[in-house]
């Protein structure tokens, strides 16, 4: 089985959002959640690289470990994904987060939480694949098609990649030693307690 | 002529010009090759600087410009290992130093009997008070405790739906509860701030170990030096439950996730400390001590016992206005005497 990962290469990366919008768009999320977004770090000044992030779908994921109920389960591919059947909104897997991926709709009491919502890696919730159920919950399931994330898929520079892991990497190493430089897999380190040497 | 020989001139020396330019070029871009990354940001260089990476987002939501945030790693550990720990080690010590007490020095018992006379000790709103307060306490240390402890104790043995299910009214009613448990605090703190400060009778009671060890009854005034550390208790765990709760119940308002990280903390570790206080406090009021829950109950208390325990409040009350000698048995749990 793969091991899917993300990959961002900051060095490709021109902040045209379009992994933003094709995300919302692919799920209908819903109005002030963003599943994925692009963070511009030293904006305007010279060296300044965007970084699309997103869920990371962590080894050992921190989300997992700290929820009250244990919603969250990681998939053969290694995606994580939560049950909202079971996610009673509490907040705790924002607070271990180290990338902010999850979301929280404000329809519960006193307009605070209602029930999470992250990125899926395009691979649904627990309901049959491909179901109306979830589709509502979770938005589309790519990955039970054959196909990859659509902000990955459709990215115009291909600075996002996704797929297993050791592809993404090899495809970034040699592109890091083709050009002579590479900024690194921001948030692998974090996420999968691995780096990838360039 | 001559000025075709100076454009000829001209375009010589150009060329020239341009060739030096092409020679020159690619010897120094082979000397030193364009790296963009030189002075481009560096994610461990960033992390080592701060505990954070944070950037600039152009959708709306301006609190997903912060990047990474590894920092969640430290909250986990203290959610999954310390505060179990904490928590456990607290709450079932308290049990267990409750036990053995109980055991070693059973009830403590009022030695001069019961005098058949009562005197009032709190009135219908005061225990009003105390009950709502109670009440919501109970109710919040356990919807709390079920989000530490539920998941690995509860869970297993009632299933997902199930737990899930409960565990969502639990945190309805940990959210709604939080409101009159707040005002039952800032009412306590108003109402028995009076009898609550610390002086040298206090010294003096816990010198003597408060009646608790050996049979001694040191005096004390409305509230012994006990009752008064669970009254700063009460007053300064539970709002410090209180503010800290309202910024996780709110999120945002007031801080970012570390500060929600750090309210986590400091919420989980004070409540289950005030729990382990509460357990003490519910076993003197109840079966640790003849006559006690009469004062929360009825709101009477017999004449003996307040002058075993509160010697110096009794004299005050009696100066002022003398035991209810109308009534000549132990009462009913009304408080029609109010």
């Amino acid at each position: 089985m793969a091991r899917m990962k993300f990959l961002c290469d900051a060095d490709r990366c021109i902040e045209c959002n379009a992994c933003v919008t094709a995300c919302k768009n692919e799920h209908e999320v819903p109005w002030g959640i963003n599943r994925r977004r692009v963070v511009t770090i030293d904006d305007g000044k010279p060296g300044e690289r965007s970084v699309s992030m997103a869920c990371m779908h962590c080894t050992d994921a921190p989300c997992a470990a700290v929820c009250p109920v244990n919603c969250f389960y990681t998939t053969a591919d290694g995606v994580v994904l939560h049950s909202k059947d079971l996610c009673i909104g509490c907040g705790y897997c924002f607070y271990a987060c180290p990338f902010g991926a999850p979301q929280y709709p404000k329809i519960g009491n006193f307009g605070s939480r209602g029930k999470m919502d992250k990125c899926t890696y395009c691979a649904g919730g627990p309901e049959a694949d491909g179901s109306k159920e979830e589709y509502e919950k979770y938005g589309a399931n790519r990955l039970a098609e054959g196909k990859l994330p659509l902000c990955a898929e459709m990215c115009s520079t291909k600075s996002l990649l996704a797929g297993d892991g050791e592809i993404i990497a090899q495809i970034y190493k040699e592109r890091v030693l083709k050009r002579g430089y590479g900024s690194g897999a921001w948030g692998w380190k974090t996420a999968y307690r691995e780096t990838i040497e360039s | 002529m001559s000025s075709f020989a100076r454009f000829i001139r001209h375009v010589i020396g150009a060329w020239a010009l341009l060739l030096l330019i092409a020679a020159g070029v690619p010897a120094s871009s082979s000397a030193q090759q364009i790296n963009p990354t030189a002075s481009s940001v560096n994610e461990r260089q960033l992390l080592q600087e701060m505990d954070r990476i944070q950037g600039r987002v152009s959708i709306p939501d301006q609190r997903s410009s912060v990047l990474m945030q590894p920092a969640g790693r430290e909250w986990r550990e203290f959610r999954n290992v310390a505060l179990r720990w904490i928590g456990g080690v607290a709450m079932l010590g308290m049990l267990a130093v409750l036990v053995i007490f109980y055991l070693t020095r059973g009830m403590v018992r009022l030695e001069s009997g019961r005098s058949g006379r009562t005197i009032v000790r709190f009135n219908a709103f005061e225990r009003f008070v105390h009950w709502m307060t109670a009440t919501c306490f109970v109710i919040l240390a356990i919807s709390g405790l079920n989000i530490t402890f539920g998941r690995p104790l509860l869970l297993p043995l009632i299933g997902f739906d199930a737990f899930s299910e409960w565990s969502q009214w639990a945190k309805f009613a940990h959210n709604y509860l939080s409101f009159p448990f707040t005002i039952g605090v800032v009412l306590i703190f108003l109402m028995w701030i009076g009898g609550n400060i610390p002086n040298k009778v206090d010294l003096e009671w816990i010198k003597r170990g408060g009646g608790l060890i050996g049979h001694d009854h040191p005096p004390a005034r409305r509230f012994n030096a006990g009752q008064k550390g669970i009254y700063w208790i009460v007053v300064i765990g539970g709002g410090l439950v209180a503010a800290t709760g309202y910024q996780l119940m709110f999120p945002f308002y007031l801080t970012g996730i570390e500060g929600m990280q750090i309210a986590q903390i400091v919420h989980s570790v004070v409540a289950v400390l005030f729990i382990a206080a509460m357990i003490a406090h519910i076993y003197i009021g109840t079966i640790g001590m003849e006559g006690a829950f009469e004062a929360m109950g009825s709101g009477e208390v017999d004449v003996n016992w307040a002058r075993e325990h509160h010697s110096l409040w009794l004299d005050q009350e009696l100066a002022r206005s003398g035991p209810n000698d109308s009534q000549p048995r132990p009462r009913p749990a009304t408080s029609a005497a109010e």
